[in-house]
Order: structure tokens, then sequence, then C-alpha cells
């Protein structure tokens, strides 16, 4: 097991900026934590997960030239302005 | 500066090999030249990739060793024998001049400000110390008066990454313990069990402003519940977890 900081470079190739240190709540049990600190599982893909109640809170799949976001298990994500 | 360091798109850079220090029997620390190469901060780190003939790519994360204000990157890799990738960048054949992919810096979470007020706990376990090492340098080159401890779990005295480098920088506010897990030399007077929640207990006897925890995940997963268990409050804890990926 990792945790979001070992997708730091992944995840701002998604969102075009650090979401690291941006805040997620988990739209399972609204547990609201800094991406950095969430479970990272790296398979055929990398899946985020709550690391209060172990729901996935995003996926992502690279094929060929594209990223594949699954935001599902993501209430929000609050990220400070620039 | 700061700001550049987490804007922007990334891109693959090529990364010079400029000189290649060994720091343990090992631990490698590679001085890297790197164009454009955009600054950051303490804490942070970079990918790697490494292109085979074939043209097969593997990646890999590598946290900065030197402090953001040297102009030469530092990374130290340690290396794992039946490993993909630390196997060359920290093996024999690594020369000055060879040449890899990286791309960076990344990451906003584990980073420490040298502006941010109070007393900062440091909790390395192996090559945890890493990402650490860039700030106790940082704090050094800054002569930041933060208060600032060590807790430093390594197999063995010859183990310890910077070993030199941490006994110089002592004093002055910074005080690196050490705790060697397998053995220890003789008459030694320093800690010789886990980082558990007694080891914590006394090296922090109440909870810093902030503490970076980082190593092999069952490292930082041991500590951090010790810490909280020890009422430190979980949100001045940020954790940087190296792996294995498995498990
Ligand atoms: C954010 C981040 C920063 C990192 N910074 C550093 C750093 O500064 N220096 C450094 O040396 N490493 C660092 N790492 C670890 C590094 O990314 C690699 O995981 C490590 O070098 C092993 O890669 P490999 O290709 O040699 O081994 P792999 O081919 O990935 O693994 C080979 C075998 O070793 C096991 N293994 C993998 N990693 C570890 C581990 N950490 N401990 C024990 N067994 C392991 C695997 O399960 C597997 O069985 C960091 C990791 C992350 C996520
Ligand atoms: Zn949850």
């Amino acid at each position: 097991m990792l945790d979001g900081n070992a997708v730091a470079g992944l995840l701002q190739e998604v969102f075009g900026t650090d979401v690291t240190a941006a805040t997620g709540t988990c739209a399972s049990c609204t547990a609201v934590d800094a991406v950095g600190a969430v479970h990272v599982y790296v398979a055929a893909g990398v899946v985020l997960r709550c690391p209060h109640c172990g729901s996935v809170l995003m996926r992502v799949v690279r094929s060929d030239k594209r990223l594949w976001v699954d935001l599902r298990g993501l209430r929000s994500l609050q990220l400070e302005s620039i | 500066m700061a700001g550049a360091a987490v804007l922007g798109r990334l891109t693959w850079r090529v990364a010079t090999v400029l000189d290649v220090r060994p720091e343990t029997a090992r631990a490698k620390t590679l001085v890297l030249g790197v164009d454009g190469w955009p600054g950051h901060r303490a804490g942070q780190h970079l990918d790697v990739r490494l292109t085979s003939e074939d043209g097969y790519q593997a990646q890999r994360s590598y946290s900065i060793a030197s402090a953001p204000r040297q102009d030469r990157l530092e990374l130290t890799v340690e290396r794992i024998d039946d490993g993909e990738v630390s196997p060359y960048l920290a093996g024999d054949d690594l020369r000055e001049g060879d040449r890899f992919e990286v791309r960076g810096p990344v990451g906003g979470y584990f980073v420490w400000r040298s502006d941010a007020a109070g007393d900062v706990l440091l909790v390395a376990g192996g090559s945890g110390i890493v990402p650490l090492m860039a700030m106790v340098r940082q704090r050094a080159e800054e002569t930041s008066p933060v208060p600032t401890r060590l807790l430093y779990s390594a197999r063995s005295w010859d183990d310890v990454i910077y070993r030199d480098e941490l006994e110089r920088l002592a004093g002055a506010g910074f005080e690196p313990l050490f705790t060697l897990t397998r053995s220890q030399p003789a008459g030694w007077t320093g800690y010789a069990r886990r980082v558990d929640a007694s080891l914590l207990g006394e090296v922090a006897p109440t909870p810093p402003a902030a503490t970076f925890v980082c190593g092999p995940t069952p490292f930082v997963e041991a500590a951090a519940s010790a810490l909280v268990g020890l009422r430190h409050p979980p949100e001045r804890i940020k954790t940087e977890r190296f792996g294995p990926t498995g498990g």
C-alpha cells in the first residue's frame, strides 16, 4: 500500500495542478482528508481509498494515450485557489 | 518560485548524472543536473522514468534530498536487491554523464514550510530519511531557529544515511536521535528498539506543532497510529509511505 503522495505526478497529469494538498470528502463516510494522506493501491490501474472506511475514492487507469478517471467515491474536492 | 514549483504542466526532462556518492553499503546519492528545473520545496519528490532499448519503461518516485536553494538536485536511492529500478540507480554501473528522464517536482502535501511557526518532529525509517533531510538541510541553510527533533530508525549504525552530516548539524535547536533495531556498535548509548508508542512518548512527550513521518509502509503505519494513540492531533501528522506497493 502507498498513499496519495506516490501518485502526485499522475494526479497532476489529470488535474493540471497539484492536488495532494487538496482535501477530498469521502462520498461514503464523509471523512475529509488531504489527497496526499489517502491510501493508494497500484495494480492495472491506481485506486485511491478512504483511510477511514476503505471505500474507493478515485480510480485512474492509463491506456495508450488516454487517462480514464472514475471520481464516483469523492463527494467533493477542495483546492486552495492560487 | 515556491508557487511555480506546484503550478503548471508536468513535462519529462532529461537528468544528467553529475556525481555519484556512496552513502551506505546499499544507498547512493545521485547529483543531477536538470535543464529548466523549476525549483522545489523540502519534502517534494520527482518521478524517474527509465526506458530500455526495446522501449520498455519503468517509473518510480524518488524524494529530493537537497535543500531547495541548492542548484544541483540530489536524490538518495537505497538498493532493493530484486528491484527493477533501484539496483540500476544505486548500483555500480551508473556513471557520471549517464542520463534518464525525470518529471517534477511533485507533491504539495508532504512539504515543510520554513516560515511555519512551532516545533517539528521528524520520524524516519530507513530511506524515509531522504525527504526529511531536505527539511533538515533547508533549516540549517536558513539558520532557522525552529526546534526540530529527528527520530531516525535504521538497522545498524552503518545503515544510517547522512550519518556524519546529521551529527555535524546537531545543536542550534536540531536534535537527531537514532534507534538501531538490529545491531548496535560497542558502547552505543542511543535507542535500540522499534519505533512504538513508548519510544515516541519519550521522544515527543508533548505533541509538536508539526510531525512528518516517512519510510516503508509498515513503519509509517505503526509510527502514525502510535502518535495518534498518544493523543497527538491527527491533523498535525503528515505521512509519506514508500511502499512496498503490495499488501
Ligand atoms: C513518494 C515516494 C518517494 C520515494 N522516495 C524514495 C527515496 O528517496 N529513496 C528510495 O530509495 N526510495 C524511495 N521510494 C521508493 C521507490 O519509489 C521504489 O519503490 C524503490 O526504489 C523500489 O523500486 P524497485 O523498482 O527497485 O523495486 P520493485 O521492482 O518495485 O520491487 C521489487 C521488490 O521489492 C519490494 N519492495 C519495493 N519497495 C520496497 C520497499 N520500500 N521496502 C521493501 N521492499 C520493497 C517489492 O514488493 C518487490 O517485491 C519512494 C517512494 C515513494 C512512493
Ligand atoms: Zn470514507
